[in-house]
């Protein structure tokens, strides 16, 4: 463990802390965040609680909220304070922008350096980060984590995977991070390059950012020989660093000093006993410059009951298989269907009707737009289709920060449907555990 | 000038075969079939007798149509015809965006479909360099 003296505290002290934090949490936000003031108030309820229970009764805070808010408005420090600033993809309207100070920073790296503990590492390890650097959490969050914790640190991001090859290989890598299909991908171009994975001095991995099952961990550990461990975070909350598997690999632990985790019943909203799935909330209790109360994470999970053998009394979320909403995770970026379709939309020649299909390509993510020609296209020349197909692609990427191929399929082939529309085909098999 | 029928299709087994097949219970006679393809799709172009009476069916069987006007041309039946007739649009600065040649009925003479983007003008100057230019019911 990183930091024994939180990961291994007393339960019944631990919970005093989180009281502690939450009413310095709920005084701080009432003051200065408008939303909540007003949301407090609306629910009749005072920034102030006498114990965790009475907790229950405040509001919700939703994806929409942080919209609605964009980009700085549900900050609670002056901007003055705010030293990092990170967003999610998407279009205007769909947006979140999250910002640190640097306590916050100072925070996370903590955070992250218990994660990178937990996974095997220690001072003496080589950290080769291959989330990609960026207006993304993963790349900087997973950075000055392994920093903290002393590790040599790689800052390589994605993408070049013969180079990821190279390097692994060259500088001696112990520690791999990145999402798990990419890991599986460069496991596959070493092998192209003649280099076993197994071979290379790697011992670890920490893999996250998009779900992935126990079938896939096996195929990880097996094809490089090493220890994955999962993590779990989102931008909203924090970034990597909210919950992380130790070794026994049974659960996530939440950092319950720094968020109080709630699983809620997704008609209810009423919080459900431990080992009951529903829906995951955070509350943040140490976070300064975009604290959250109560955040829907749309994710469907449960707390794993009784104590782990690792020895921390943090409580295990189970690993998140499935979502409220129709988002899709497509290597390891978060992509809405709506996204796909407000940008045809804006393409005339392109009819509303799309489906989004997803398959396995090997070990990576493939997706595929299919779009229907309109009617008032002129088909006869296929430059004119090229053409077409090209701009569209070009605008989901530009709109999406992914890359998808765009197929053009026949006027009325796409099923019309009477109530909600199937957007989106999954083959991928893996995804819905 | 003639009436060129344009059908979308995607690259799958069995959709040109369901296409003629509409076609053909239509009534309509084809004159000339052309199958241009990409990977995921194709667009077929056909010359016929009634290409009205075929966009309806067609379009009937759940197809999409569009129709696009083409100019065929009488080819001389000697090495260079074509050539010579090429030659005319080119100097002239238009582009032929595609071409297919078939053989009339009784295989007295060859016809050459094209694609240009100004057809009147198009027309205007092969018929100033004394070509025959087709007229739908020659075809």
């Amino acid at each position: 463990m990183f930091q024994p003296e939180y990961e291994s505290m007393d339960r019944v002290r631990l919970e005093a802390v989180q009281l502690e934090r939450l009413n310095g949490l709920l005084a701080h936000v009432y003051e200065n965040v408008p939303t909540y003031r007003r949301k407090f108030d609306e629910a009749g309820v005072a920034p102030q609680v006498g114990s965790l229970e009475e907790f229950a009764s405040f509001p919700f805070t939703v994806k929409d909220d942080l919209r609605a808010a964009y980009p700085y408005g549900m900050f609670a420090v002056p901007m003055r304070d705010i030293v990092r600033l990170h967003s999610s993809s998407g279009t205007t309207g769909q947006v979140t922008v999250v910002g640190y100070t640097a306590g916050d920073l100072d925070i996370w790296a903590d955070l992250m350096a218990r994660t990178i503990a937990a996974a095997g590492g220690t001072s003496d390890d080589i950290v080769q980060n291959a989330y990609g650097y960026g207006l993304f959490t993963g790349g900087l969050g997973v950075h000055y984590g392994a920093e903290r914790l002393g590790c040599a640190t790689i800052p390589i991001s994605g993408g070049n995977t013969k180079r990821q090859v190279q390097v692994m290989k060259d500088f001696g890598t112990t520690i791999l991070a990145c999402t798990p299909s990419y890991a599986l991908l460069i496991a596959e171009t070493a092998r192209d390059m003649g280099v076993d994975p197994v071979a290379l001095s790697l011992k670890a991995g920490i893999f996250g950012a998009e779900p992935w099952s126990e079938n896939t961990r096996v195929e990880i550990e097996r094809q490089f020989g090493i220890s994955a461990i999962d993590i779990y975070g989102l931008s909203e909350v924090l970034g990597p660093g909210v919950a992380a598997e130790c070794q026994c690999k049974c659960g996530l632990h939440v950092n319950e000093d720094h968020f109080i985790i709630e699983i809620v019943d997704t008609e209810t909203l009423q919080p459900v006993p431990d080992g009951e799935r529903g829906e995951v909330v955070f509350t943040t209790l140490t976070k300064q410059g975009i604290p959250v109360v109560r955040y829907r994470t749309r994710d469907i999970s449960r707390i794993v009951p009784g104590r782990c053998e690792c020895g921390r009394t943090f409580r295990r979320l189970e690993r998140v298989t499935g979502r409220s909403d129709d988002m899709l995770i497509i290597r390891g970026v978060n992509v809405f269907p709506s996204q796909i379709e407000q940008v045809l939309l804006g393409i005339p020649g392109v009819a509303p009707y799309y489906q989004v299909v997803l398959s396995r390509r090997g070990s990576m993510d493939h997706v595929e737009v299919h779009v229907e020609v309109g009617p008032e296209v002129s088909f006869d020349e296929i430059k004119t289709l090229e053409r077409l197909r090209a701009r569209v692609s070009a605008e989901i990427a530009s709109a999406l920060a992914v890359n998808i191929a765009v197929r053009l399929v026949e006027p009325k082939s796409i099923q019309r449907s009477e109530g909600k529309a199937k957007r989106v085909l999954d083959l991928r098999g893996e995804g819905s555990e | 000038m003639v009436k060129q029928l344009t059908v979308f299709l995607e690259n799958s087994p069995g959709r040109l075969a369901r296409l003629t097949r509409s076609l053909g219970d239509a009534g309509v006679n084809m004159r000339a079939l052309m199958v241009a393809d990409t990977a995921e799709f194709g667009v077929v172009r056909i010359i016929c007798d009634r290409p009205e009476d075929a966009k309806s069916a067609l379009e009937e069987s759940g197809f999409s149509v569009s129709v696009t006007d083409v100019i065929a041309v009488a080819v001389p039946d000697r090495p260079g015809g074509l050539a010579d007739i090429l030659e005319v649009l080119g100097s002239e600065g238009m582009n032929v965006e595609y071409a297919y040649c078939f053989v009339e009925p009784g295989g007295e003479a060859a016809v050459d479909v094209f694609r240009v983007e100004r057809v009147a003008d198009a027309m205007r100057v092969l018929e100033e360099a004394g070509i025959r230019v087709l007229r739908a019911d020659e075809v």
